[in-house]
């Protein structure tokens, strides 16, 4: 059903219809508004699950990683600090294959303290062996929940994901969203049927030592897992567009890419903002267009060669930056690309909730048709 | 001599706290005391963590280190052994203080380092908007326990007293003189002093749980506030104590071997 609802509600609203059996989560700004929202649906009965008001993001991810060995499906939220606290279990639940799915609430770190959007927090765990879905607005935000347990459990995957939406841009904005019933996400999301689990007539042990021999079969299996969980989340967003007529089959989104010279490559709500700039700069003749990764993990590496086989010029947005090397997307982008003779050029943008405009893409246009990139974009002046 | 205004940072105000918020009460004292120790504002540092209470050192005209939520502690270990010639006071929270932090607060106390710890309990996470805290009292209202909260609180102050600290005492924001003097008696004591300060949160507790107004909040203190001494004579006599009470007073004052005390 089609309703105005605040970005936090919508994937609070959603995150009850997957019907996790536990729920742990510490408060933290963005987030606060979706963990307040399952605790009170725990205590009004509307969700059967247990809801624990956990000491820290580290308890909390601990904890979901006890309840999902347990064989429960198990649901959090964080971002930022809380996340980065989290980095140790992170580790941990990818490593035990459970398909824990977390939202995070894009934040940047600190320090400087800044409770205002970007993307650092989850794409500094980019390599913790977690899916990363990326929404664009809300109504992604709350179908990507449903496709990520999907897809986190199916048997030939076993990840852990995460569902990372812009902070107040998108968790703190009344939009419409089409909410889907209990019993349409029913029929989508079948009950968690664990691969393995702890039980005491068949005791198993996760996590215990491996030695040189065979730590690193491990970390292949996963990196497999990887890989095929590109087939596996194809699959799920086909299986989805045929139920809710929303078609998320593909990783990568293309936006006016077909006759494009420059093409954009971002993630997030900014991506809204660069469709309509897009937009303008097409009714002025500029041939520009836009590759969304709705998947940053597994990176969707074929699907954007081939979205971009045409353009001459990329420009990447990161929301964020891998200090010492440039923006994480901008870089795997140029390695991708490297040898294509398109040209790569990176943006870091946006960094602590500072504000982008059309005309900012629009300037970052002419940057790029001039070759000038691989740069901050929106500096205040007296740092130049 | 400097007085308690000769700390602010005056240029930083007006500051965030909600009308009616306690912790401007408890900075004033903390400063008070601090201004009667004869302290050099050059030779003083204040250590927080993250939340309203830990917002107080941006007001205070020394050097700061505003940290991590639930690690003021444990930067403020190291400020104090790398230079102890340093005064170091902690701000803190009770959910930065007893829930992501609550490690830190019993080995800080158990080391017993030379420092002084304000926790500002407003039995909430207030900066966030009002979810359960280990100090929320069982029964109460939050965001997060909207039918009452069922977990058993933290006695701050208690733990602070198992854990080794040389000098723990608990008061209210409605106390002011008591606070203040059993702050400075804490600045005075070598090793870790705790100071409890039960302080209202009029937007985020006291509105959720039949304290609307805040002197609704300050008369609950005034009046639920029990003397350690007067609740070890009732104890003594047999007299059942009424429920909902805690105990205000100074619960210790030891010199166990300290970590960090300047020569
Ligand atoms: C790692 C981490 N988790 C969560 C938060 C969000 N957070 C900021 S303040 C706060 C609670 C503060 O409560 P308390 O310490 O009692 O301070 P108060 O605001 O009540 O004074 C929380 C959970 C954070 N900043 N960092
Ligand atoms: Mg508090």
């Amino acid at each position: 059903m089609l309703q105005i609802t605040e970005g936090s509600h919508a994937v609070a609203e959603i995150a009850k219809f997957c019907r996790p059996q536990v729920v742990a989560a510490y408060p933290i700004t963005p987030q606060t508004h979706i963990v307040e929202a399952l605790a009170d649906m725990v205590a009004n009965c509307e969700l059967d699950a247990e809801y624990i008001t956990v000491e820290s993001e580290f308890s909390a991810l601990s904890a979901c990683l006890g309840a999902s060995a347990a064989g429960s499906r198990v649901y959090s939220a964080t971002t930022s600090q809380g996340l980065a606290l989290m980095f140790e279990v992170c580790f941990n639940v990818a490593g035990m294959r459970q398909p824990i799915v977390m939202s995070i609430v894009n934040r940047s770190l600190g320090a400087p303290l800044s409770i205002w959007n970007d993307q650092q927090d989850s794409i500094s765990l980019r390599d913790s062996g977690w899916l990363q879905f990326y929404a664009e607005d809300n109504q992604e935000a709350t179908d990507l929940h449903m496709i990520a347990y999907k897809v986190a459990e199916d048997h030939d995957v076993l990840l852990p994901a995460f569902v990372c939406f812009d902070g107040f841009i998108l968790s703190h904005t009344y939009e419409p969203v089409d909410m889907p019933s209990q019993e349409e996400v029913d029929a989508y999301l079948p009950a968690f049927t664990p691969y393995h689990r702890l039980d005491a007539k068949d005791p198993i042990s996760m996590g215990m030592y491996a030695t040189p021999d065979y730590y690193m079969e491990f970390r292949y299996e996963l990196e497999r897992a990887m890989q095929r969980s590109i087939d596996v989340i194809k699959r799920a967003g086909a299986e989805f567009a045929e139920q809710f007529g929303r078609d998320y089959s593909a990783l990568v989104e293309s936006y006016r890419l077909d006759d494009a010279e420059i093409a954009f490559i971002a993630m997030g709500s900014i991506c809204g903002t660069v469709k309509d700039a897009i937009d303008e700069m097409r009714d002025a003749g500029k041939k520009v267009g836009l590759a969304k990764i709705r998947t940053y993990r597994p990176f969707p590496t074929e699907e954007l060669t081939r979205a971009l086989a045409g353009v001459s010029t990329v420009a990447v947005l990161d929301k964020n930056i891998s200090l010492g090397s440039g923006g994480a997307v901008g870089t795997e982008v140029k390695a991708m690309l490297a040898g294509s003779g398109i040209t790569v050029l990176d943006y870091i943008i946006a960094l602590g909730g500072r504000d982008v405009r059309k005309r900012d893409i629009a300037a970052i246009v002419d940057l790029a048709d001039k070759g000038v990139g691989d740069m901050f974009y929106g500096l205040r002046t007296e740092v130049l | 001599m400097t007085s308690a205004r000769d700390w602010l940072r005056t240029d930083r105000l007006p500051h965030i706290y909600c009308t009616g918020c306690g912790n401007g009460t408890v900075i004033n004292c903390t400063l008070a005391a601090i201004s009667g120790m004869g302290w050099e504002r050059d030779e003083t540092v204040f250590v927080s963590g993250i939340g309203c209470s830990s917002r107080a050192p941006g007001y205070i005209q020394t050097d700061s280190l505003h940290t991590t939520h639930g690690r003021a502690l444990a930067f403020a270990t190291g400020v104090k052994l790398a230079k102890p010639d340093l005064n170091v006071v902690v701000f803190t929270g009770d959910g930065d203080l007893a829930a992501i932090g609550g490690n830190h607060f019993i080995h800080a106390c158990r080391r017993n380092v030379d420092m002084t710890v304000v926790c500002m309990n407003n039995q909430i996470y207030g900066m966030t908007g009002g979810q359960g805290s280990p100090t929320t009292p069982m029964g109460a209202q939050s965001t997060t326990t909207p039918y009452g909260s069922a977990e058993a609180a933290f006695d701050l102050a208690e733990l602070a007293v198992a854990a080794g600290a040389n000098y723990v005492a608990r008061w209210t924001a409605y106390h002011v003189k008591e606070l203040t003097k059993a702050i400075a008696t804490g600045l005075q004591t070598p090793g870790l002093s705790f100071i409890e300060v039960m302080t209202q949160c009029p937007t985020n507790y006291g509105r959720r749980n039949k304290q609307r107004r805040v002197s609704d909040m300050i008369e609950h203190m005034r009046t639920h506030a029990l003397l350690i001494e007067k609740k070890r004579r009732l104890e003594s006599e047999g007299t059942p104590i009424p429920e909902g009470m805690f105990t205000v007073g100074e619960l210790v004052r030891r010199a166990r071997p300290a970590m960090g005390v300047r020569r």
